[in-house]
């Protein structure tokens, strides 16, 4: 026996007490949807996990009506600290739960259990406690004393991360006074049904969230419902741009976090063994499903043969398999049609002339599976180069200077994030300055803080989730309301000069005040 | 010829000379191992996080205890240890659980200069005497820990007790040299050492080269430390004396392990890594043996390329074994204390 092969360690399943079906959560009741049910399998085997309700528009109608109620009758009449208790309660039940939840979203979305059971989960609790901190404090937020709320919330949001996602949508929302209809990704939609067992436990009020499971018009009926406020979506830059579509000419807010094809550096100064676990991680961090993957490697072209060595290397020591055994590194692809896509893209790359590589590892017989594979001899004119894979699947380019780096990184329709890799400070700086990306990562990689503002440039959305923007994109500032009349004052002529006497006057700078801040 | 195929074909000296481009003067040791790509300590750190994760169970953890317990150097090293002492850690090394005659032996017993003749007595037949067969003797020397003495005195120590045959020397680095620049004097000192280790018949104890991490105190310096000492000719590079805190640490053994792959990628020598000091659970020694695998490879898991330096880790590992042949814990009147 070798030490490297392991034994099995599968995290139990028994730990998941699961239903064969499941209903929509609306109103704070399980209730049937109106649509055909379908199933919601696991990757790695393709079996049943249970059958999911399908919402059709009399469904979303209904939901839709429960957040509204919910808003007027309880949720914006609630003091934000008693919001916060409810969001603390939540994320204290997400940790009390932290194991179950994290198998569950392993088994439904095929990553591996030890992201699931340390990023995924975790992150989920601190958003909520980021979130629930915020509750009482939104004269901080940066729209001026007394912001409000914008009322009903429908929220859209993927596979890739589907409690995250939810996560990143609903705390914030909840937060900030609004109610909330959200809608999972169809293969993943069992995680947000757990959550919505949670949301009893923690004895929301019913209606302050409402999820709806269902495919494509399921969502589409969502955000085009006219009783809805603000439309938060996740996903595809195509589906974006439909929703975007819909929304133009409503007073709908929208934010929009999409695609991404991420600029990895590597300067011929870098700490290279510590760069090397950061592109690995960058773009093999869940199978590659990640909007913010750093699939384009940008390499020196100095240490360009050494880093494609050492990078094979490391990746030939990852270990693809079952996504709950606590071992695994690369779990399944999410989906028939994702490794359709992710199959069709790399045979495309292979045609355009650049060079694969893939780890050699098993592959299970059942199940959706993708080996890590990386191309080099690619250049920016490869689609491998342009689009997004959304697998693991890297494009190395090279560069020779600064100012070739910085072009090439930004020679992209996306621009969702970046990473640099240099000991040299102040080059990291200069370069991240010049960097069209709303979030870029120095000598790190995917990292994630509820407290840091999270988003996109050009065609990667607009928006942004995480910290003090993640809040206010669910606030607007306080309604105007006129000034009282200035009582006579005994003051200095300065102070009288900047107080405007007169009782009209204030508006217009107070007004100016708030657009500035709204911006 | 490139420079990895020269630096294989070479003789050491010679290999060393060739990669710094000239002598080991302070300047030219400078220039080379500064110009070594620098490491970010949170990402190594967050690394050793990664790798100290994997989850070894059944038929794996039982593999592993083995290995464990065939890579430790059973180490006293007390101002008040005395013959009787040496014998009683002599006695634990050939039968470290008293209940499974299967249990393996320990790699090799480190103790003092003075002590090496009663361990190489107490051994007797079991001792290895460099052959790779039985237990070695490991001698601390070179003023350990601190290193503060003349070379002279330094050398003495060494081939003291290599004549009162000690297998394995484990010497200090002059870490005030270290830190103050003067790599040449480093250099200059572990060749000198590496030579007090040649025995009269032309073979050589081991050379283990000990970094004194602890005082080191970045990343970097570790990895220039590590590159000085294989570049001057140490068969192992150690973390510790475990008289300074911290001792080993995973993210230091996963830097050293670092070089000793780079290393090995250049000339196709293996080089030795002993963590010691602090390594006190099976828990933790696993992660040590998941950090080997995964950053050299497997290989490595032997004597004469990895060891333990460590005393209370060998109970804990044999309850650990104990517990997987009966299902249950005993306790640590169960385990003999040396």
């Amino acid at each position: 026996m070798n030490f490297l092969d392991y034994a099995p360690a599968p995290e139990s399943q028994a730990i998941l007490n699961l239903r064969s079906d499941y209903g929509l959560f609306i109103d704070g009741e399980f209730v049937a949807g109106r649509g055909t049910p379908f199933q919601t399998i696991n990757p790695a085997t393709e079996k049943q996990i249970a059958m999911i309700a399908n919402a059709n528009a009399a469904d979303v109608d209904a939901a839709v009506a429960a957040a509204r109620r919910a808003y007027t009758g309880a949720w914006s009449r609630l003091s934000g600290s008693d919001r916060g208790k409810y969001l603390f309660r939540i994320a204290r039940l997400v940790q009390e739960r932290a194991r179950e939840l994290a198998v569950a979203e392993s088994l439904d979305n095929g990553k591996p259990i030890k992201e699931s059971r340390d990023v995924d989960v975790p992150l989920v609790a601190a958003w909520f406690f980021y979130y629930a901190g915020w509750a009482d404090k939104l004269d901080h937020a940066g729209l001026g004393p007394n912001p409000a709320s914008l009322g009903v919330a429908a929220q859209v949001i993927p596979w890739n991360f589907p409690l995250l996602m939810l996560a990143w949508k609903i705390a914030p929302a909840l937060a900030a006074g609004n109610t909330v209809v959200l809608k999972p990704a169809e293969t993943t939609s069992l995680t947000a049904l757990l959550f919505a067992e949670i949301l009893q436990q923690a004895d929301l009020p019913p209606g302050v969230v409402n999820i709806i499971t269902g495919a494509g018009d399921t969502g589409q009926a969502l955000v085009n419902h006219p009783d809805v406020n603000k439309v938060a979506f996740t996903g595809s830059t195509a589906v974006g741009r439909a929703i975007a579509r819909s929304v133009a000419g409503t007073d709908k807010k929208l934010t929009l976090e999409l695609g991404g094809k991420a600029a990895n550096i590597v300067f011929d100064d870098a700490p290279i063994d510590q760069a090397i676990e950061g592109v690995v991680n960058g773009i093999f961090f869940n199978q590659g499903h990640v909007c913010c993957a750093g699939s384009r490697l940008l390499v020196q072209e100095s240490i360009h043969d050494e880093v494609i060595d050492r990078l094979k290397d490391r990746i030939s020591t990852l270990r693809l398999g079952d996504p709950l055994d606590k071992n695994t590194d690369i779990g399944a692809i999410n989906s028939a049609d994702q490794l359709r896509r992710i199959t069709e893209l790399t045979a495309m790359g292979e045609q355009e002339g650049a060079e694969r590589w893939s780890a050699d590892c098993a592959i299970p017989e059942n199940g959706f599976w993708f080996a890590p594979t990386i191309f080099t001899n690619v250049s920016t004119s490869h689609r491998i180069a342009r689009d997004e894979i959304f697998g693991p699947v890297l494009s190395v380019l090279t560069f020779r200077t600064p100012a070739e780096a910085i072009a090439k990184a930004n020679n992209t329709p996306y621009g969702l994030s970046a990473g640099i890799w240099s000991d040299k400070g102040s080059r990291i700086l200069a370069v991240a300055d010049k960097l069209r990306a709303g979030v870029i990562w120095a000598n790190t990689f995917n990292r994630f803080d509820p407290a840091s503002p999270f988003g996109g440039y050009k065609e990667s959305g607009y928006g942004r989730e995480g910290g003090r923007p993640g809040l206010a994109a669910y606030l607007k500032p306080a309604p105007y309301l006129k000034p009282a009349p200035s009582r006579p004052r005994s003051g200095t002529a300065p102070a009288a000069s900047a107080t405007p006497a007169a009782p009209a006057a204030p508006a217009a700078p107070a007004v100016s005040a708030r657009k500035k801040a709204a911006k | 010829m490139t420079s990895s195929q020269l630096a294989a074909r070479l003789a050491p000296r010679d290999r060393t000379l060739a990669l710094l481009g000239g002598e080991a003067t302070d300047a030219n040791l400078r220039r080379y191992l500064h110009g070594i790509p620098g490491i970010d300590a949170v990402g190594l750190e967050q690394r050793a996080a990664d790798l100290g994760s994997r989850s070894i169970k059944t038929t794996s953890k039982k593999l592993a205890l083995d290995t464990t317990i065939g890579l430790i150097d059973l180490t006293t090293l007390e101002g008040a240890d005395t013959r009787g002492k040496v014998r009683s850690l002599v006695g634990k090394a050939l039968t470290p659980d008293a209940g499974d005659p299967d249990c393996p032996r320990v790699a090799a017993v480190c103790v003092y200069g003075d002590m090496v003749p009663h361990a190489v007595e107490a051994l007797g037949s079991a001792h290895a005497a460099g052959t790779g067969n039985g237990i070695a003797v490991a001698a601390v020397a070179t003023a350990f820990p601190s290193g503060r003495a003349s070379l002279a005195v330094k050398l003495a120590d060494t081939a003291d007790a290599v004549a009162a045959g000690a297998d394995e020397i484990d010497m200090v680095i002059d870490r005030g040299a270290f830190l103050s620049g003067h790599y040449g004097r480093v250099f200059d000192e572990i060749v000198a050492v590496k030579e007090a280790c040649r025995r009269q018949d032309g073979s050589h104890a081991h050379l283990k080269v000990i970094l004194e991490t602890g005082e080191l105190n970045t990343y970097d310096n570790v990895r220039r430390a590590s590159w000085l000492a294989i570049l001057a000719g140490g068969d192992f590079i150690k973390t510790s004396t475990g008289k300074v805190a911290p001792a080993a640490t995973l993210p230091v053994t996963l830097s050293m392990l670092e070089v000793v792959r780079d290393w090995h990628r250049l000339t196709g020598e293996k080089i030795g890594v002993k963590p010691a000091g602090g390594i006190r659970t099976s828990k933790d020694a696993i992660k040590y043996l998941v950090t080997v695998a995964e950053t050299v490879g497997e290989e490595w898991l032997q004597p004469h390329l990895f060891r333990f330096g460590a005393s209370s880790l060998l109970n804990d590992v044999l309850l650990q074994r104990q517990k997987m042949t009966t299902g249950h814990y005993s306790g640590p009147d169960y385990v003999t204390i040396d």
